[in-house]
């Protein structure tokens, strides 16, 4: 298949592991990769913070990187993000629509119908559970809130990492409670995310996992910042990190906990 | 008594509207480390209970769809629906009034009590009296009124504001309600202990006195059938069935959305109401009455309908669904942000997401004319990571994570009306400016992996201005050596 890429701006910037991790994969199962170099963000920045009128130029841009899908020339659209998938699907019509350009809210909507999250693409469009992953350590999965309650993405991301080889899997206490991220809510109202974030923590903490995964990069952020000022040694992995380590080609962290840091030559 | 303190300490001048922005009362509320973990005990509780009973039912999710399908008609046909309720409820011998705010209420309630010649009513609770102050109005003309749900007079005895729609004394253990009696209720028992049964009779004790000798009642309404007059209340205790059958008089102060068009309709909310409320399949006494009978239940039966901001919010396309509301207060229970702040960080007698919604709207907090930045209930929409467990709760499908980003939205467009831009308002507009370009983009994430200068060794550590809350707790990773449109092209090259 011809898939087109959504890199995510806040991956592309701080976290390239997570789409570079989507590209490896991909490519491995067989698929071209395309990366439309067009593309910025979804919007969803701006539209969640109520800027909702300076989110359409965004929103414009986004659909006319991704327009290409409609013509045939992609089979998919691929995000390693269940947040900006949401975005994609729940918010740029209506984004749109606000400022009555029907045209534009047409397109987006159609963009959207191909979009898809990563654990998604793998398992409805691709038909795989098992990716031939190669992870040897124990995890533990949180479902982000955009995932679960937006995109529904179900257990579809627990069903691939259930089928990696030598994975050590564990529940996650509360695991649908959100970590308390939610995008500039945690700089408006930073004491309330640092107390949501600190009883994430201490649930991540109590599983004993060494690496914390997750489909978005922001969400891993917000924790992995919080488990890393902690001293705990739990590091955190996209998801697509972990499906696209092999025994040959095995994970390397990106973002390293303090602990894991000091003992490094 | 430091556990009977007010909270918070200072009376509010307005029940919608107690003062500070969210972000600030949050701030004092999270620093209240046994309110928060009553808060978490019982919220979980609850929220595991109505996980258990909803699953039991196999039409849950049509049982969702019929509610808010009700109540998309109500608010479609709501003049011509209320003036049916009217009809039926005067032609069944009770007497409808009309209030536009929650001064015109409290006048028209007073004036009732008064010509009764009465100076003591009991209540049933009832958020539509708490929204517009009622019992601190009636008891500033000299009239006093007893909540009589355990929890309410818990919270009226302390002295202290509700924290949550439907147990309003949420934020209290048994012992601090232990004190509160002992304290504040004149006829507690010697030697109370902090027994759930031992408070509880000593609270029945004290009300039965009360049930006796009260001439008038005052109620709210769970729902009103238009097409039959009927009114209704659902509850646990059954302090409600004696308020509501036992005293001369009873008026009934009602938001004017709580109606449903037909009794039919009465099953649907029956079922949704409990168990997404208080996690039972049933309440344990449901009261409907319809106007007066002879010689059975009270003998004069007043419905005040209330506007006080209704018909504000009904004009608003997205906000309006917060009229759907059936206050089951299964939002708060699943809200994250809630369970850590309480409910009296919301600042309004509707704390948690729906309050969120309501309140900004029933004040009518950032439409045109207002200034947002003066009101602290404009914070409200903002006291959300739009993790969406609410709208996943709600019986009737209010989808608040929209209604939230669409109120904000109304926030920003006030805010954007001042001549000096804010500091959000600047940045969000640059940031737009990078995001509507892929070359700028670019530019602008080769530019961040400059910010690694900063960082000693993979992540930074306290940063000052807006990042200090997120320094504060955590840290943040240094941008990367490359940005993944180097490595992009790098390995595009390498393909071919
Ligand atoms: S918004 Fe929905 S969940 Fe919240 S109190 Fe109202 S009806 Fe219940």
């Amino acid at each position: 298949m011809r898939i087109a890429l959504f890199a995510t701006c806040i991956a592309e910037t701080m976290f390239p592991q997570a789409p570079v991790a989507t590209v490896r994969l991909l490519e491995r199962l067989g698929h071209e990769v395309l990366f439309p170099p067009g593309q910025a963000c979804c919007g969803q920045m701006h539209t969640n913070t109520g800027y909702l009128d300076q989110a359409v130029p965004v929103v414009r841009n986004h659909v006319a990187a991704f327009a290409p899908v409609l013509d045939g020339e992609w089979d998919a659209i691929v995000a390693p993000s269940g947040s900006c998938v949401g975005s994609v699907r729940h918010q740029q019509a209506m984004v749109a629509d606000r400022v009555g350009d029907r045209g534009l809210a047409r397109d987006a909507a159609a963009v959207a119908e191909h979009t898809y999250e990563l654990s998604e693409l793998l398992v409805d469009v691709l038909g795989l559970t098992d990716v031939g992953a190669h992870f040897p350590h124990r995890v533990t999965y949180h479902p982000t809130c955009h995932s679960l309650r937006m995109v529904h993405v179900g257990d579809r991301p627990l069903r691939l990492l259930r089928a990696v080889d030598g994975i050590d899997l564990v529940d996650l206490p509360e695991a649908e409670s959100c970590c308390g991220f939610g995008g500039t809510f945690a700089l408006k109202n930073a004491e309330t995310s640092a107390a949501m974030v600190g009883e994430k923590v201490r649930n991540v903490i109590s599983t004993g996992a060494e690496v914390l995964t997750a489909g978005d990069y922001s969400c891993l952020m917000n924790m992995g910042g919080r488990l890393s000022r902690h001293g705990t040694g739990v590091t955190v992995a996209h998801l697509a990190e972990i499906l696209a380590s092999t025994r040959e080609a095995p994970w390397e962290p990106a973002f390293l906990p303090r602990s894991a840091q000091a003992v490094k030559p | 008594m430091p556990n009977v303190r007010p909270q918070p300490a200072h009376a509010p001048a307005h029940p919608l509207r107690w003062g500070e922005p969210f972000p600030e009362a949050a701030h004092e509320t999270l620093a209240n480390g046994q309110m928060r973990r009553n808060l978490a005990h019982a919220t979980r509780t609850i929220r595991d209970k109505r996980l258990r009973v909803t699953a039991e039912l196999p039409d849950w999710e049509a049982l969702r769809d019929a509610g808010a399908a009700i109540k998309h008609q109500v608010m479609s046909e709501l003049p011509a629906l209320l003036v049916e309720l009217e009809r039926n409820v005067t032609a069944r011998g009770g007497h409808v009034h009309w209030a536009r705010d929650a001064e015109e209420a409290n006048r028209i309630v007073t004036d009732l009590v008064r010509a009764k010649g009465a100076d003591e009513v009991v209540k049933v609770k009832s958020m539509a009296t708490q929204e517009i102050g009622l019992n601190e109005h009636l008891e500033a003309e000299g009239i006093t009124a007893t909540e009589t749900d355990l929890a309410e007079l818990i919270v009226q005895l302390a002295g202290d504001m509700p924290s949550h729609v439907l147990v309003p004394a949420i934020h209290r253990n048994r012992e601090e309600i232990r004190e509160i009696f002992a304290g504040r209720m004149a006829d507690a028992p010697a030697g109370l202990t902090g027994e759930p049964r031992e408070l509880a009779m000593a609270a029945r004790a004290h009300l039965r006195a009360k049930f006796l000798t009260a001439k008038v009642a005052i109620s709210g309404a769970n729902l009103a059938v238009a097409e039959t007059g009927t009114v209704a209340v659902f509850e646990s205790e059954g302090n409600g069935r004696m308020c509501l059958t036992l005293p001369e008089t009873l008026v009934t102060v009602m938001g004017i959305e709580k109606l449903v068009p037909t009794f039919r309709d009465v099953e649907v909310f029956a079922q949704l109401l409990p168990r997404s409320s208080t996690g039972e399949r049933m309440n344990p006494y449901t009261t409907l009455w319809t106007g007066v009978t002879p010689g059975d239940g009270p003998q004069e039966f007043h419905l005040v309908l209330l506007d006080n901001g209704r018909t504000k919010a009904l004009a608003d396309e997205v906000g309006r669904q917060a009229l759907h509301c059936i206050r089951c207060s299964a939002c708060m229970n699943v809200c994250p942000v809630y369970e850590h702040t309480g409910g009296h960080a919301y600042g309004s007698v509707y704390p948690g997401p729906i309050g969120a919604i309501l309140t900004p709207q029933l004040l009518g907090t950032g439409t045109k004319g207002s200034l947002p930045h003066h009101d602290a209930t404009a914070s409200l929409p903002f006291a959300s990571s739009l993790c969406g467990a609410c709208y996943e709760a709600c019986p009737v499908k209010i989808d608040i994570p929209t209604a939230l980003v669409h109120l904000r939205g109304r926030m920003v467009e006030a805010e954007q009306r001042r001549p000096l831009p804010t500091g959000w308002a600047t940045a969000m507009r640059s940031a737009a400016a990078v995001m509507t370009s892929g070359s700028r983009f670019a530019v602008a994430a080769r530019a961040a992996g400059l910010g690694r200068v900063a960082a000693r060794g993979e992540r930074i550590g306290r940063l000052p201005g807006p990042l200090a809350g997120w320094t504060s707790v955590r840290d943040v990773p240094a941008p990367p050596r490359q940005s993944f449109r180097q490595w992009w092209s790098q390995h595009e090259s390498e393909e071919r």
